[in-house]
């Protein structure tokens, strides 16, 4: 191979390197100066000057952090919450999908059609509120699961995946009188795992992340409230005390609301942290489900 | 088929519309006997979807009633357009539609600008690993919720410890650390270069899979008529992508009034809240905190019908788009 020196191409060399070590810089910091920072003793990180590693380290933070009563318990509503409606949702969507994939059903296009539509409107907060209020789901657990049952989105996938699906299983099931539920449980779901991983993924991730509806429907009962909800309480305690400042470094206490934060915050990402490899292995997949299928 | 088949058989004559019709309903009812397990399954389904998506619409009557929680739904105050009247009449809501179109503008054009950016420079990147490590790292924040990544924000921006203000202050950019979300004029950056950190290494994806669709034959010829790298990606790669981006960014104008809520209502604070406020943050304080449900769903319909007309536009342009490239 002749090798030339182009001067723009080492230009480019230099722009491209630059660019992708800065993103990438900027992208991991944050989170590494978060661990950091919940590492590290309380009051000693207001002073700041913490940057990859803590100064004085400390498992302070995470104690407080696991023995608080409110987050302990917030965590046990946000895992239930995630685990209910994703097999739920799941479960649901793929029998809408597949009930919505078989051609003989007669009534296969005004349903599928009463599904797309609502991926173009929606009634907006107040008359959703309001709703909840008047099916009596405000300050209930339940809040969480029913309204995202089924997604009409997440039903396409699905489907077109099914649609891809050989026929020659299911037709010979129904030579042997198979139900359609039978075909369902027996042939059709297990041959629609991947994509129900990418969505089950999804869903858990969207649950997980949630915290408006914790706020909205249920934000006086601190017994269903969730971490990301407890951890935005947390946020807005620390930016109001942010001017108070000085008089937190005459207080005695090891663990400090910035703390405290930052050691949630570490709690609540490690989940999805977890998921990644799994996310990964999926979401590529889920992405391009559809297109090169058969 | 049968019934032509059987009509063929029995005369000669072509059978009557009667005739038709009376079999067809023959036919229906066998086939809605043998699939009855279909249709069970499907009634509960068509249920919660009517009460859960298309119940709450009714709701949209409020937007023209003086609505009172109290009262039932036939013996509301009905005011007809009173409460757009009012909305546009009040100095706030113009001002919250500014914001939400502008923010929504920033978050469009970043968003685009940094995912093709950061999606053509990865592509150069020959090594499989760095590229696939790179790639990994970049999407990451996509999976974090909006908490999370705004108290990051709040953190690198702090002007006590925030990373930001130490980099300026170790080069003497500034002399003293900048309150940045105290200040107005940032805000709507903060909000687009926060949608930059959570979105751009999942935006760029589309754009890989795009470049790895390209014909490698055009890069051999680009390569015989000695180009470099620069005039590769520039007369190669973006024209190959060019499709691409074209039917996003069509897309995405469906999106211009939806600068979404949660960045602004969780990083918005009283000193800048004539900037940060956004229409759906407007529908929450109206709605649920002041209980003027009349009002705030006046607001909301507002913004549903230009989104709603805008996506329609959009959808519109890139059928007729994509119908012409297959030309």
């Amino acid at each position: 191979m002749k090798k030339r020196v182009v001067v723009s191409d080492v230009i480019l060399e230099i722009v491209k390197w630059t660019f992708l070590i800065f993103f990438t810089i900027a992208t991991l910091y944050p989170i590494i100066n978060t661990i950091a920072v919940s590492l590290n003793d309380g009051l000693d990180a207001l002073k700041g000057g913490i940057y990859l590693t803590p100064r004085k380290f400390t498992l302070e933070n995470y104690k407080s952090v696991l023995t608080q009563s409110t987050l302990l318990n917030a965590a046990f509503i946000t895992v239930s919450r995630t685990v209910i409606a994703t097999l739920l949702q799941v479960f649901l969507t793929s029998l809408l999908a597949y009930i919505l994939s078989r051609k003989e059903f007669l009534f296969r296009k005004p349903i599928t059609l009463l599904f797309i539509f609502t991926m173009y409107f929606n009634a907006g907060m107040i008359p959703n509120y309001l709703l909840m209020q008047r099916l009596h789901l405000l300050n209930t657990f339940l809040v969480y699961i029913i309204p995202g049952l089924l997604s009409a989105f997440n039903m396409l996938v699905i489907r077109t995946y099914m649609n891809g699906l050989s026929d020659s299983f299911v037709e010979s099931a129904q030579m042997d009188g198979a139900s359609y539920l039978t075909i369902f449980w027996r042939i059709i779901m297990p041959l629609s795992k991947p994509v129900l991983a990418t969505v089950a993924l999804f869903v858990a991730v969207g649950q997980w992340n949630s915290w408006f509806d914790a706020m909205l429907y249920n934000g006086f009962t601190q017994r269903l409230s969730t971490l990301q909800y407890e951890l935005m309480k947390l946020l807005s305690s620390v930016t109001n005390q942010s001017q108070s400042v000085e008089s937190m470094k005459h207080s005695s206490s090891m663990v400090t609301p910035t703390s405290i934060r930052a050691a949630t915050t570490i709690v609540t990402m490690l989940p999805i942290v977890m998921l990644y490899p799994f996310l990964q292995k999926y979401f590529i997949g889920g992405l391009t489900i559809g297109g090169v299928k058969e | 088929m049968e019934m032509n088949q059987e009509g063929v058989a029995v005369e000669n004559t072509p059978p009557s519309k009667k005739e038709l019709k009376a079999a067809h309903k023959v036919w229906f009812k066998k086939q809605l006997f043998k699939q009855k397990e279909l249709v069970l399954i499907s009634i509960p389904f068509v249920l919660y979807i009517l009460v859960f998506n298309y119940f709450p619409l009714t709701g949209w009557a409020m937007a023209f009633q003086d609505y009172s929680p109290a009262k039932g739904f036939f013996d509301q105050k009905w005011v007809g357009f009173a409460n757009f009247m009012q909305l546009f009449s009040d100095e706030t809501f113009p001002k919250v539609i500014r914001n939400t179109f502008f923010m929504s503008l920033i978050n469009l054009v970043l968003g685009f600008v940094f995912s093709i950016l950061f999606a053509l420079l990865l592509n150069e990147v020959k090594n499989k690993t760095v590229k696939k490590v790179l790639q990994t790292v970049s999407y990451l924040p996509y999976f974090l919720s909006w908490i999370i990544v705004t108290g990051i924000v709040l953190d690198v921006l702090s002007p006590q410890t925030g990373v930001i203000n130490q980099v300026l202050m170790t080069f003497h950019l500034i002399n003293k650390p900048i309150n940045f979300l105290a200040d107005p004029k940032y805000f709507w950056w903060i909000v687009g270069f926060s949608n930059v950190w959570k979105n751009t290494g999942w935006g760029s994806i589309i754009y890989l899979s795009s470049m790895a669709s390209i014909n490698s034959e055009l890069y051999e010829a680009a390569d015989i008529d000695g180009a470099n790298k620069l005039q590769k990606m520039w007369h190669v790669t973006l024209p190959g992508i060019k499709p691409t981006i074209f039917i996003l960014l069509l897309i995405n104008i469906g999106n211009l009034l939806n600068a979404g809520f949660e960045v602004q209502y969780l990083l918005g604070n009283g000193l800048v809240s004539g900037v940060s406020q956004t229409i759906d943050i407007f529908v929450l304080k109206y709605g649920i905190s002041l209980n003027n449900y009349s009002l705030a769903t006046a607001a909301g319909i507002f913004n549903g019908l230009i989104s709603v007309t805008l996506i329609y536009l959009a959808n519109k342009a890139a059928r007729a788009a994509g119908e012409e490239s297959l030309f």
